[in-house]
């Protein structure tokens, strides 16, 4: 079996086709677990991971806390509103205090790209990205591949398009790593105010002029958060528009493969990026993706601790 | 105390001098320089064999924190560094607490200067009062107390009224104008240059068209009043086109860069490095070529470093967290230096943007060797190789993207008014 020799994951970019491959094949190991009537495993027992989230979340908190907690690791959250953070003590502090307690595994959410490099220079536990600034999201990449994989049995060759706010979007840049490095083609469109400059170099990426082009037979949609705090002001006249010329609905779905799959990280603003019908509708693997993410969060937690599978 | 300087090559854009002679320093001033001179009784010998020597480096844009921030530098220790790195005089930037923009602060900075520093000090009073950006300092009071200049550094005057009635009187009073070109609302919440490497990192950018609409806003202000204008830190190849022509026009408007900007692209940010973050952020190949070429040409008059000191705990954060800018004094001369060795400047152009061009532009009256001028002098060693090392830098701050790189070059010593005040 391959040996997975990385102590962190932060990004996508920094692993291999391997490594990746492995996460998968892995996650895709663990689902067992969670369909048992105990859904429980001793392979974590009496390992301590912090989940230090820096940035409100409730499913990749709450997904890497049950994941966390299948593998008998004892988690503990940590929320900015509960911690020192508000009290102005720095990142790396509140770190090293909470290395002291000698934790196995800090998974971190936080709102600054790089954070966590910044944090593995300073403390010797393993450290998991839950999202770093605009930069990835590791663990959506990697339960959004493992959807696509259940869905086709393979990555290599398909279609993806990804449609929204490239620029701020981590979840894009994770799923471009990592589905460009297992064979995927990667078609990307949104407004021309939120597709960042020099984007068609991270990996096999097309940039399209419009949705129907990044639509048109494509094996997977990928919907992105429009967040209208961050969008509202001068990147788009507002929802309405943008929903108008990226907005998935049951007309230019039909662009896309006959039953191509239907994605989302989450959380879905209904009637903005994708109408209801879409988001509920059959071709909708945005649970599906939900539940992965335990499986692969799983996989995560045990190859960073280094151990053996039973 | 006397000093014969023997055996160097003495290179004086100010008298067209370059030559192997020997420089006489006598009572803190230049006595006498030509061949084969004798050391008159008393007077010490410098073997100035293998090395430049020239008018005394000036550095017109360094932020030496002091008063106010003594924790990042001081005017000892930033007199320090600026010796060690061969510069006989600075220009400090008024964002200190209190800002310069009074003369109880400029006369602080000379007094201190005087007592402690360890080069000349020449403070830069701020455009706008406490840089608020909202109503004028007291130019007048400023330069009668001392002030070269007048910047609100670190941030532009946003209000174009202000900036050009700013600069209408500054030209009244006989001051120059420092601008620090940059459209804030552009700027945003950007942390690097807006870019390839910005959109692989996932973080925010800064588009190079920021200064380059800030650069057409002043030399457009300087070209309607007639007025003197000077542009701080150019970074971007728009920059250099716009002064460029705008030159040609007879615009009155000079301007400088700092070493990283022609040394340094935004690659040198990827891993998140703080040290490689400052404003203007370091752009992409074209625009370092693209200063290259403005210094080449003489579109870009000078170099200066934009020494900004920060304390560890203000650079060993979170990327988006850490302050803005580096240090410079110790390591210009040799970046520098890389420009004559790659081809870019003469050995003569290089002085003039470190030593004369400064002098002129500022009216500082220094870098010549004119026999009775104020001995200001500095002694390169262009061959020495050392390594930039924290714990040997002079400044007390050592946020330097160098840190552990090999440079070539540097001060071997630094003469400030007669006065031996650095020696290698």
């Amino acid at each position: 079996m391959a040996e997975f020799k990385h102590k962190h994951i932060i990004a996508l970019q920094d692993l291999s086709k391997g490594d990746i491959e492995l996460l998968i094949s892995t996650a895709e190991n663990m689902r067992e677990i969670n369909s048992r009537d105990i859904k429980k495993v001793p392979t974590l027992r009496g390992k301590t991971i912090i989940n230090l989230f820096y940035e409100a979340s409730t499913r990749t908190r709450t997904s890497f806390e049950i994941a966390g907690k299948r593998l008998s690791a004892d988690t503990v959250n940590i929320t900015p509103s509960s911690s020192s953070a508000t009290k102005g003590e720095t990142l790396a502090d509140t770190a090293l205090n909470l290395l002291a307690m000698k934790p196995d595994i800090i998974v971190m959410r936080h709102a600054v790209s790089g954070a966590h490099y910044f944090l593995a220079n300073k403390i010797n536990c393993s450290i998991i990205n839950a999202g770093d600034g605009a930069h990835e999201h590791p663990s959506q990449g990697l339960l959004d591949l493992l959807t696509m994989k259940d869905r086709y049995g393979r990555l290599d060759g398909l279609k993806v398009a990804i449609v929204g706010d490239i620029t701020h979007s981590r979840v894009a840049r994770s799923n471009i790593q990592g589905l460009t490095k297992l064979g995927s083609k990667v078609y990307l469109a949104g407004p021309p105010t939120m597709l960042p400059p020099g984007v068609e170099r991270l990996g096999d990426v097309t940039v399209c002029a419009t949705m129907n082009e990044a639509l048109q037979d494509a094996d997977v949609v990928m919907m992105l958060r429009i967040q209208q705090e961050r969008q509202g002001k001068t990147l788009m006249p507002n929802a309405r528009e943008y929903s108008r010329y990226f907005g998935l609905n049951p007309t230019n779905i039909k662009l896309a493969k006959p039953n191509a799959m239907i994605m989302h990280p989450g959380p879905i603003n209904r009637g903005v990026e994708m109408s209801s019908s879409m988001v509920d509708g059959d071709q909708s693997w945005i649970l599906k993706q939900v539940e992965n993410g335990v499986a692969v969060r799983m996989s995560m937690l045990y190859h960073v601790c280094g151990g053996e599978l039973e | 105390m006397n000093l014969l300087i023997k055996g160097g090559r003495v290179i004086d854009p100010s008298q067209k001098i370059d030559n192997m002679l020997d420089v006489l320093v006598e009572n803190g001033l230049v006595k006498e320089i030509g061949k084969g001179l004798a050391a008159p009784a008393g007077a010490e010998t410098i073997d100035a064999a293998g090395m430049y020597v020239v008018p005394g480096l000036i550095d017109m844009h360094v932020h030496l924190r002091d008063p106010g921030l003594e924790y990042k530098e001081d005017i000892l220790s930033g007199t320090m560094a600026a010796v060690a790195g061969g510069f006989t005089s600075v220009c400090c930037m008024p964002n200190t607490t209190p800002v310069i923009d009074n003369k109880t602060v400029a006369s602080y900075i000379i007094n201190k200067a005087k007592s402690e520093g360890l080069c000349n000090v020449f403070p830069v009073g701020s455009i706008t009062y406490g840089l608020s950006g909202d109503r004028m300092s007291e130019m007048g009071e400023l330069k009668e107390s001392g002030c070269v200049a007048v910047s609100d550094d670190g941030k532009p005057v946003n209000n174009s009224e202000l900036m050009m009635r700013s600069l209408q009187y500054a030209a009244g009073i006989g001051i120059m104008v420092i601008s620090h070109a940059e459209e804030l609302e552009l700027v945003g919440e950007g942390v690097m240059n807006e870019g390839f490497t910005s959109t692989e990192l996932g973080l925010k950018g800064i588009p190079c068209v920021a200064e380059d609409i800030a650069t057409v806003r002043e030399t457009m202000l300087a070209e309607y009043t007639g007025t003197p204008i000077h542009i701080a830190h150019v970074s971007t190849k728009g920059s250099v086109r716009i002064i460029r022509e705008a030159k040609a026009r007879g615009v009155k408007v000079t301007c400088e860069t700092a070493p990283h900007y022609f040394t340094l692209t935004d690659d040198a940010v990827r891993g998140y490095n703080t040290n490689a973050k400052m404003n203007p952020p370091l752009r992409e190949a074209a625009d370092v070529a693209a200063i290259k070429e403005g210094l080449r040409d003489g579109t870009i008059d000078a170099i200066a470093t934009d020494h900004a000191p920060h304390h560890q705990d203000e650079k060993d954060v979170e990327f988006n967290v850490a302050m803005n800018g580096v240090i410079g004094l110790e390591t210009s001369l040799p970046l520098s230096l890389g420009l004559v060795d790659e081809g870019v400047l003469t050995l003569n152009q290089l002085i003039e943007k470190m030593s004369c061009n400064p002098s002129n532009i500022l009216g500082l009256n220094r870098a010549t060797l004119e026999t009775g001028s104020i001995a200001d002098i500095t002694l390169i060693d262009p061959k020495i190789e050392w390594v930039v090392e924290a714990d040997k830098l002079a400044s007390k701050s050592k946020n330097s993207p160098w840190l552990g790189q090999k440079l070539k070059g540097g001060a071997a010593a630094t003469i400030v008014g007669g006065k031996l005040m650095y020696k290698r």
